[in-house]
């Protein structure tokens, strides 16, 4: 399917805060040619309703990325180190966990 | 783009058991998942065939921006239009994480080699068209797409989640510009019934597809075909409904939203069958239909023959933009004499994170 094309745009990642409070989530892509022109061009596509309060673009291909699938040692959620998650040590009452700090 | 990984002979085996096994579970499967073939293949074409959909179908209403008849209608009319413009672009960035260029999509599609769904191939004749379209087209979109925000692809789920929050205002609009006219003029509520016999008939065919039921009448080929078609999208959890299914659910819902209207939908069969707690309506002679509207109907070239003018008409921007950008990167090397020429918006790295103060233009109030 290839053909002489005008150099395509670059593709950006969008990243929306929607409201105070939450991290910039991922929207999806859009493409243009500078980081202005993505940003405007993310604004009209992600930002048409509700009261977003920032937006990121990124360069797709600047994001570095891994899947637990692949890499098995950079996700194994820890697992083996159950110390790490408070249900390994006694509740602080007998109402248990949930009732540590109760009032 | 994601890199497929390669595969070991056998562990083929492995991968296809840990996709079936995700999609048995209700999970979604994400971007650089394995995934089987079929599955890509499906999904490119379902997705591409959308987006092509989205914004050609920007092109009978759009033809009545100009043409509203009051401040507030044009104001609604430019929303819902541009919602179309970007229904389409959300489809097309999930496509590409499907390891797609949607350079490429657009070309398919002005080659012939893609399609947009024909429903589009139908021009606006009148003002009230643009209120069919969106009442009854949009409408059965909706029920179309509700089920395609559970779709097993997460791009493509998360896609259909912002457009199927946009829909609703799309359909609302609709009806509210059919009801201002049935509630007008005898005049007007003729061009409201007018408008309404010639959309019934595309929103139940085609924007449902072909049936896929022995339910669905009809032909009897066609429809186990469909079927089959049908049972391998549900399979993969990409659809979660029969066409024929979903294409009942849109009449159900249309029938009583006509009787509030006063408006008659032109299929003299439609009547409530007890029995099956559905509206009882004529199947749909496919076929027929189909050959009617191939792509070599007039409006079918002409929706082309259009969204290509446009692409070409808007090169030189795309050309500017690409100039703009090298003088930018030029500008921002060490060796590069261009310093002032930077907008000082800061630096490249930055976050910027007050730049989205949204500007609702288009947004009536």
């Amino acid at each position: 399917m290839s053909r002489d094309r005008e150099g395509a745009p670059a593709s950006w990642e969008v990243f929306l805060r929607a409201r105070r409070g939450l991290a910039h989530q991922h929207a999806g892509s859009v493409r243009a040619a500078d980081p202005d022109a993505a940003l405007a061009m993310a604004r009209d596509l992600y930002a048409r309703r509700g009261d977003p309060l920032s937006l990121w673009v990124v360069r797709s291909d600047a994001v570095h990325t891994a899947s637990p699938d692949e890499r098995d040692p950079y996700f194994a959620g820890a697992h083996h180190k159950p110390y790490r998650y408070p249900e390994h040590f006694a509740p602080l009452t007998e109402k248990g966990p949930d009732g540590d700090h109760a009032e | 783009m994601p890199a497929e990984r390669v595969a070991a002979p056998g562990a083929h085996d492995e991968l296809l058991a840990h996709f079936d096994a995700l999609i048995a579970e209700g999970a979604t499967i994400e971007t650089r998942d394995w995934m089987p073939d079929g599955y890509r293949r499906m999904l490119i074409r379902q997705i591409a065939q959308h987006a092509h959909s989205e914004i050609i179908g920007m092109q009978p209403e759009g033809a009545w921006l100009t043409r509203a008849p009051s401040l507030h209608r044009k104001s609604v009319l430019i929303a819902k239009v541009q919602d179309e413009a970007g229904h389409g672009l959300y489809l097309y960035s999930a496509a590409e994480t499907l390891g797609v260029d949607r350079a490429d999509l657009l070309e398919a599609l002005h080659q012939g080699q893609q399609r947009a769904s024909a429903t589009f191939n139908h021009p606006a004749l009148t003002w009230a068209d643009t209120g069919a379209i969106a009442w009854l087209t949009d409408g059965a979109a909706v029920i179309n797409q509700a089920p395609l925000c559970r779709t097993s692809y997460g791009p493509y789920a998360r896609a259909m989640r912002r457009v199927c929050q946009e829909e609703a205002f799309h359909v609302r609009q609709g009806y509210d510009l059919m009801r201002a006219l049935c509630e007008g003029t005898p005049d007007q509520k003729e061009m409201a019934q007018d408008a309404v016999n010639r959309w019934w008939l595309p929103a139940v065919a085609l924007m449902f597809g072909p049936p896929d039921t022995e339910a669905g009448g009809a032909d009897a080929r066609t429809a186990a075909l469909g079927a089959a078609v049908s049972r391998r999208a549900m399979a993969w959890g990409i659809k979660r409904h029969t066409n024929d299914e979903l294409r009942q659910r849109f009449v159900d819902s249309c029938v009583p939203q006509a009787e509030r209207l006063g408006l008659t939908l032109p299929d003299p069969a439609i009547r409530w069958n007890e029995e099956r707690g559905h509206y009882d309506f004529t199947p749909v002679d496919w076929d027929t239909y189909r050959e009617a509207l191939g792509d070599d109907t007039h409006w079918a070239r002409q929706r082309i023959a259009h969204r290509r003018a446009a692409h070409d008409d808007g090169a030189w921007v795309r050309e500017a933009a690409a100039a703009y950008a090298a003088r930018a990167d030029a500008g921002a090397s060490p060796a590069g004499a261009a310093a002032g020429e930077r907008t000082g918006t800061g630096g490249r790295d930055g976050t910027r994170s007050g730049v989205a103060a949204p500007q609702r233009t288009e947004e009536h109030t």
